[in-house]
């Protein structure tokens, strides 16, 4: 029970953490088609930022400017690059945009070096936040869920109940309409791109702390996101929301058991889980989970 | 019935490919050069096998290494066979055991990632890439972990002085094989197949109402292009006598992804082009400096923003104005588009370089290029780099114009 509760906790809050990354993605894809492959670049940029502010200035300076300076970069990606191959359609945009997480990840490696940076929880955030039977539950887990939380239900409010959360919604299925009613579309792309790439930045700033803040870190996270949006299906900001807690619980679950699965214990099966969700999925719901569009 | 006469044009530039493939030996003798051209002949191979996707099929694929690597796998364990005298197979027919190898994991995979198209598609294929290479580094007994599994090529009874020890000759297997592999490919694309996967690739829908099933022919489509794949990993393997994770990995399908986008998607040869290319940056300039992924993604993001039909849609342009002889005209033009390109060029170079040997801990800050040394711990050469790439820049920008006013004057003439 205790081993169950610990694990559902640190899955949710993975969990959480993923969708934060999948729904910045998600959002993107179904305004602008543009499947973000840079996205956790973005994420990474978002956690090597933290580092380099939380040093100079400490955590809770770095927990804002590190997003913002990402959602810039991503705001500049798409007025300078994505705009002008968006004329080549969908496979150019997906291609730049993959060229730009090889240019990031080079970028990272020139700038930080090729091993690990020493990016720590802040002191403040360091302990236990309160004990399920005897283990004890770090504050810092803790304060992931909230950040994430948080980010989500404001974002909700942002998308439901303001003016240009209105215009997004309604740029994303009718833009021509939308355009013709006097809004600046192209704008409203570029501040869903950098939106979206802050988010990235966001989770990365309080991700990368948690775990491991490393050039490695976007080759790791990237494709689970990109699985997560096609379990979800392609579009879907609920079926994303379902596949992050389900792959965050899946992961975490598997890598702390080691039940034995041909001659393999559970835990050195983990990092194939979700792949293996995923083409077991396709096979019996090809349009994910809550999918609309056929790709 | 169709009028065909013999096209002239077509034999004499295969005909030529071959005689290339013949003489690029004899002419660059170094053994550096021989490795070189060895690579790139497998490589070219592979990029072909891609293009068979995306240029042909319409899908942008994020994991063709998994049939390259796992095609060199089998082709690995097999060698290793024929070495122990288990069984007996000549080793110039490896290949095909890789190619089969290959087809039988696009059966496999492909069943999975062809039912959707698009976005989608490349999405699972990057799962399925990323599922296989998790498997390989799961199971060591069978892909030898990390360290990969290495083999000796040299077995059995030499065949006619052929036993594959010395470089050239491997060299003149890949590149048999490569001429083969290129004519059948180019071959398949004349085949109502490889019509059915353009119509596919460009219109899905009106495709489905003629009566073909999408999903089957980029299934078959893609069946196709793993055994090529699978024969340029079997190539590899003789070549390089180890496989390893590293032939399944994203890097692999993302490297083959950029050499064949660099070359030229909407070409048949413009992937061949581009894998001589990528090999050119792969194993040349990768001993020069450490930044040489940078350059390359750089590249690669140059030609998606401003020449998405590849080098080969670059080097179609100039034909035109060839017949036409109006290269004098567009002489000056190139000259000042090139000279503000080495500026723009060297600047880059430089400040990359300068950040490089700043972050490097341990690293000398000393930067030497072309006899000079600069010393990246003080402000002048940062200065003057900066300078360099600013007016490499802005020149570039005049350049630019210049060239397109005097291109549309030819192009109206």
């Amino acid at each position: 029970m205790e081993f169950f509760l610990v694990q559902l906790l640190n899955g949710i809050s993975y969990g959480l953490l993923l969708f934060m990354l999948s729904s910045g993605l998600t959002l993107v894809f179904s305004l602008m088609g543009v499947l973000n492959f840079a996205h956790a670049s973005f994420y990474m940029l978002g956690a090597y930022f933290a580092f380099q502010v939380s040093s100079k200035i400490g955590f809770w300076p770095a927990l804002v400017i590190a997003p913002l300076l990402v959602g810039v970069i991503g705001m500049g990606v798409e007025r300078f690059g994505l705009r002008k191959v968006h004329r080549y359609g969908h496979v150019a945009e997906l291609l730049f945009t993959f060229g730009l997480a090889y240019l990031i990840d080079e970028a990272v490696h020139l700038v930080w070096g090729r091993s690990a940076v020493d990016y720590r929880v802040p002191p403040d955030l360091d302990g236990p936040l309160f004990s399920i039977f005897t283990s004890q539950y770090p504050i810092y887990r803790g304060f992931m869920m909230l950040v994430s939380v948080a980010m989500l239900v404001s974002i909700w409010l942002a998308l439901t109940r303001t003016r240009i959360g209105l215009v997004i919604q309604a740029a994303l299925t009718h833009p021509q309409t939308v355009e013709a009613l006097g809004h600046n579309v192209p704008r409203v792309f570029m501040l869903v791109f950098g939106g979206g790439a802050a988010l990235a930045g966001l989770a990365g700033v309080i991700g990368g702390n948690a775990f491991v803040t490393e050039p490695g870190m976007a080759a790791s996270v990237g494709p689970i996101i990109f699985v997560i949006v096609v379990v979800g299906g392609m579009g879907s900001l609920a079926g994303a929301f379902v596949a992050s807690l389900l792959v965050g619980c899946l992961q975490t679950f598997a890598i702390s058991l080691d039940w034995p699965i041909f001659g393999l214990k559970l835990s050195q099966v983990a990092p194939v889980l979700p792949y293996l969700l995923m083409v077991l999925l396709l096979i019996v719901r090809p349009k994910g989970l809550m999918g609309t569009r056929e790709g | 019935m169709k009028y065909s006469p013999i096209n002239l044009g077509r034999w004499l530039l295969w005909g030529s490919t071959a005689v290339v493939f013949v003489v690029a030996p004899l002419v660059f003798t170094s053994s550096f050069a021989l490795t070189l051209l060895t690579q790139m002949g497998s490589f070219i191979i592979f990029a072909l096998s891609y293009n068979m996707l995306l240029g042909q099929g319409g899908m942008l694929s994020f994991g063709h290494a998994v049939y390259s690597g796992l095609g060199a796998y089998i082709a690995v364990h097999t060698l290793n066979l024929i070495g122990k005298g288990a069984i007996v197979f000549p080793v110039t027919l490896l290949p095909l055991v890789g190619g089969l190898a290959g087809v039988a994991f696009g059966v496999l995979f492909g069943y999975v990632t062809t039912r959707r198209a698009g976005t989608t598609f490349a999405l699972i294929s990057l799962g399925v890439g990323e599922m296989v290479f998790a498997c390989v580094l799961m199971f060591p007994g069978f892909f030898g972990g990390e360290a990969g599994v290495s083999t000796n090529r040299v077995v059995g009874k030499p065949f006619f002085g052929i036993s594959y020890g010395p470089a050239l000759q491997v060299y003149y297997l890949v590149a048999v094989w490569c001429f083969i592999s290129m004519v059948a490919m180019y071959a398949l694309t004349q085949t109502p197949l490889g019509r059915m996967a353009n119509a596919v690739r460009d219109n899905p829908e009106r495709a489905e109402f003629v009566g073909y099933d999408t999903q089957k022919v980029r299934f078959l489509q893609l069946v196709l292009s793993s055994f090529f794949a699978g024969v340029a990993g079997a190539l590899s393997c003789i070549n390089f006598e180890i496989v390893s994770a590293e032939n399944v990995s994203a890097i692999r399908s993302g490297g083959v992804l950029i050499a064949t986008f660099i070359g030229g998607v909407p070409f048949f040869f413009g992937p061949i082009l581009g894998a001589i290319v990528f090999i050119f940056f792969v194993a040349a300039l990768s001993g020069f400096t450490k930044a040489w992924l940078l350059y390359l993604g750089l590249f690669f993001v140059l030609m998606v923003l401003y020449a998405p039909g590849g080098l080969a849609s670059l080097v179609l342009m100039q034909l035109p104005v060839l017949r036409a002889g109006r290269w004098r005209a567009l002489a000056l033009p190139y000259a000042a588009a090139a000279t503000a390109a080495a500026l723009t060029i060297a600047g880059v170079i430089g400040v990359v370089e300068m950040v490089y040997r700043l972050s490097e801990q341990g690293a000398s800050t000393i930067l030497e290029v072309a006899g000079l040394s600069f010393d990246a711990s003080t402000t002048p050469p940062w200065i003057a780099f900066v300078l360099i790439l600013v007016a490499g820049l802005v020149a570039l920008r005049f350049a630019t114009r210049y060239f397109g006013r005097k291109w549309a004057e030819i192009k109206a003439a």
